[in-house]
């Protein structure tokens, strides 16, 4: 079987659960006869029809809050963004009415919104955010955030199944760069469940998207360079986090250091650390350390991006530092 | 005051290929009429410059020196430039990607724009902003940001800002035909509506947005049309007729000034390349753009105006050409041997104090978490 990117592996998903499920449409801008801005959704309209791959103005509160009211009649939508960026136009359809529906009202909202995010692509502040942290905080989201092809399928498919509505971010970063034979069948991947990416025994890494490309690599020199063991952990879903990935790695290392793409102050590794100083801090060796952005937004010109956003050259540092603290 | 723009009929407008003054129905053009020859020249040299100038970054862009996408503005160089020549110095406007003449109207230069389009240190934003993402309030226009629809709430707080002071400024902000589907439109034009301030707002309809044609943007017959619900004054021009936007846009920015609160103005014009140069449009009718190009080029329908109406020579026409081309020639050869920005700059200029957190220290290159409080030497030294 032949390998597919993690563009093509999202349609994938698109086109199998719109032919498992009439209740699952989808709606956003330029998604229809242009097939996206990416062109994720490439083919679908032709196959599906302008019914069931709606074209929608430039409007993300309404794309978001009719999705939402879709799915309390049980459709299952999948909203596009064109760029995650636009998302903070949804905001507060997102967090005031979607999380808050079930809890309060009794109405489910099961869809799915998604969207190309993050940087290392010289597109400026306003198409490379990584709005993920926005939502962390959020109790009534889930978040997941893939790293691979075959997890970007299997994701996709769990999200568009899942009873509650998914922000499903989408790193355009890999859309064209990484590729997986598909597993065989009705690849579903569970919402929830972090991947050891690689196995290691000295230092853990724990980081998801891009970075875990960029972790990986830093794993490898390291391994080469210094006979340092490094452990991956890609965490898949953000919300709900896996926790136990998370202890098992830090009492099999007893060193961590998270990486991530958003910036640092506020950032989601702050919470992963807060986590592990609660329930396994005398597993450690060593305090939880941080590789993030840096707390500005993304410049644009390659010598200022490449300086704000974590490079292998930079998890390679920390690593090193914590191995031999 | 009579507001004198007429409404302008779609279909007949597309039917019709007007190619001078001559074939154009007379309308009342008192604003237009009052300009001199040399300010027409000024408008054609505008209008040249754009076009120009944004056929040089095609070029850079090939070249792979534009680092980012590229957004042309071919076809609606009139838009951009009638509507921006109808303000004063003193007045502000807020640019869309696709108003790049607007911006060199306002004193933005060529220099400027290659510097910023190739990310280099010594562009307007020091490279963290791309295109013609950048502003300057001295000469009268607002960096815009991506989300589209946000400079209009914007833009009222700036009008709002003159009516409070009493100052005599108008604000201008544009708009494409799918940003007005945005709330932060909607909200913001309804806020400079009730507060009367002294704002025009123009919807550049070029029929499309992305790949999304008008009609699956709103199910209103004409933007215009909205004008009435905000109980703000409408009106509409054909966009490719350089004076016809001057005179409506200059109609409602005196409107403005003497108190007449916002005026909506519609400019029917088109846009003739994609969305950005990687879009290759095939979602465009075939033969549609061709049409616009060989029927109603804004340039070519004001060279055929400049000749008939003012004598304008080939002589007088070549001779602006050639400025134009030594002017972008000289600032292509400046801006290719500027320098890329220092890495350490991207981290300042985010508060008004000069940075109190250090780079991380694994990025300053330092040996121990514990130095982590030290500043580079030479970093945080200049205001951002
Ligand atoms: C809030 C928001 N949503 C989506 C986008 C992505 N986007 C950028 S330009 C564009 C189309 C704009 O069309 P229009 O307003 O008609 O302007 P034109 O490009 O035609 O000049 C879209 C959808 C954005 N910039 N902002």
């Amino acid at each position: 079987m032949a390998e597919i990117t993690y563009l093509e592996a999202i349609r994938e998903a698109l086109t199998e659960e719109m032919e498992r499920d009439p209740n699952v449409f989808c709606l956003g801008e330029d998604i229809g006869a242009y097939g996206g801005a990416f062109k994720v959704t490439e083919g679908l309209q032709a196959r599906f029809g302008d019914t069931r791959v709606i074209d929608t103005p430039i409007a993300e509160a309404a794309i978001i809050g009719a999705a939402a009211g879709a799915a309390h009649m049980g459709m299952r939508p999948v909203a596009e963004l064109q760029f995650i960026d636009f998302i903070s136009c949804g905001y507060d359809m997102l967090t005031n009415y979607v999380a808050t529906a079930r809890y309060r009202a009794f109405l489910p909202c099961p869809m799915v919104v998604r969207g190309p995010s993050g940087g290392y692509v010289r597109g400026g502040p306003f198409h490379s955010q990584n709005p993920e942290a926005a939502f962390l905080h959020t109790p009534g989201l889930k978040i997941v955030y893939p790293a691979t092809a075959a997890d970007a399928k299997g994701l996709m498919k769990a999200a568009i199944r899942d009873d509650d509505c998914v922000l499903f971010f989408e790193h355009k970063y890999l859309y064209r760069r990484v590729k997986d034979v598909m597993p065989a069948g009705d690849h579903v991947v569970p919402i929830g469940k972090a991947r050891v990416a690689r196995e290691g025994t000295d230092v853990s890494i724990i980081t998801y998207a891009a970075t875990v490309w960029k972790a990986l690599e830093a794993a490898a020199q390291l391994e080469r360079e210094d006979g340092i063991s490094v452990e991956v952990i890609d965490l898949r879903t953000l919300l709900p986090m896996d926790d136990e990935a998370i202890a098992a790695t830090v009492r099999k290392t007893n060193r961590v250091m998270i990486v991530h793409e958003d910036t640092r102050t506020g950032g989601i590794a702050g919470e992963i650390t807060a986590r592990i100083n609660e329930t396994c801090f005398e597993w450690l060796d060593a305090p939880v350390l941080r590789v993030t952005a840096h707390d500005v937004p993304l410049p644009y010109s390659p010598p200022l991006e490449d300086y704000v956003l974590p490079q292998v050259s930079d998890i390679v540092a920390v690593a090193r530092h914590l191995a031999r603290y | 005051m009579e507001f004198p723009a007429q409404p302008l009929d779609l279909d007949a407008m597309l039917a019709f290929t007007p190619r001078s003054e001559r074939d154009v129905p007379r309308v009342a053009r008192p604003y237009a009429d009052q300009l001199t020859r040399e300010q027409r020249l000024a408008l054609y040299r505008h209008m040249r410059m754009t076009r120009s100038l944004e056929e040089r970054l095609v070029a850079l862009y090939r070249q792979t020196k534009v680092v980012g996408g590229l957004f042309r503005s071919l076809g609606q160089e009139a838009d951009a430039v009638g509507s921006a020549f109808a303000l004063e110095r003193r007045d502000i406007m807020s640019p869309l990607i696709r108003n790049m003449g607007s911006m060199l109207v306002k004193g933005a230069t060529p220099l400027e724009i290659l510097r910023q389009y190739m990310a280099k240190g010594d562009s307007p934003t020091r490279g963290r902003e791309l295109n013609i993402h950048f502003g300057d309030l001295d000469r009268g226009f607002v960096g815009q940001i991506s989300h589209l629809g946000d400079m209009i709430p914007v833009m009222a707080g700036i009008a709002l800002s003159f009516k409070l002071r009493g100052e005599d400024r108008v604000v201008l902000v544009y708009i494409g035909d799918g940003a007005t589907s945005t709330g932060a439109f909607h909200e913001g034009i309804n806020f400079a509506a009730v507060q009367k301030v002294p704002m025009v707002v123009v919807v550049e309809n070029n029929g499309y947005a992305y790949s999304t044609p008008t009609g699956r943007q709103t199910a209103a017959n004409s933007f215009m049309d909205k004008a009435v619900g905000y109980g703000i004054t409408g009106a509409q021009a054909d966009g490719n007729d350089v004076l016809a936007v001057y005179d409506v846009t200059r109609a409602a920015v005196e409107r403005a000034r003497a108190g007449g609160g916002v005026t909506l103005i519609e400019l029917i014009t088109y846009r003739r390349k994609g969305h950005a140069e990687h879009d290759n449009q095939s979602y465009v009718p075939d033969g549609e753009t061709e049409w616009w190009a060989a029927n109603n080029d804004p340039v070519d329908r004001f060279i055929a105006w400049l000749r008939e109406r003012d004598g304008v020579t080939d002589d007088e026409l070549a001779a602006i050409d050639a400025a134009v081309s030594a002017e972008i020639d000289a600032a292509t050869d400046l801006a290719e041997a500027s320098p890329m920005p220092e890495p350490l700059d991207g981290l300042e200029g985010i508060y008004a104090e000069p940075p109190r957190l250090a780079p991380h220290w694994y990025r300053a290159g330092v040996r121990t978490a514990v130095e982590q409080h030290e500043r580079p030497a030479g970093w945080g030294t200049h205001d951002g």
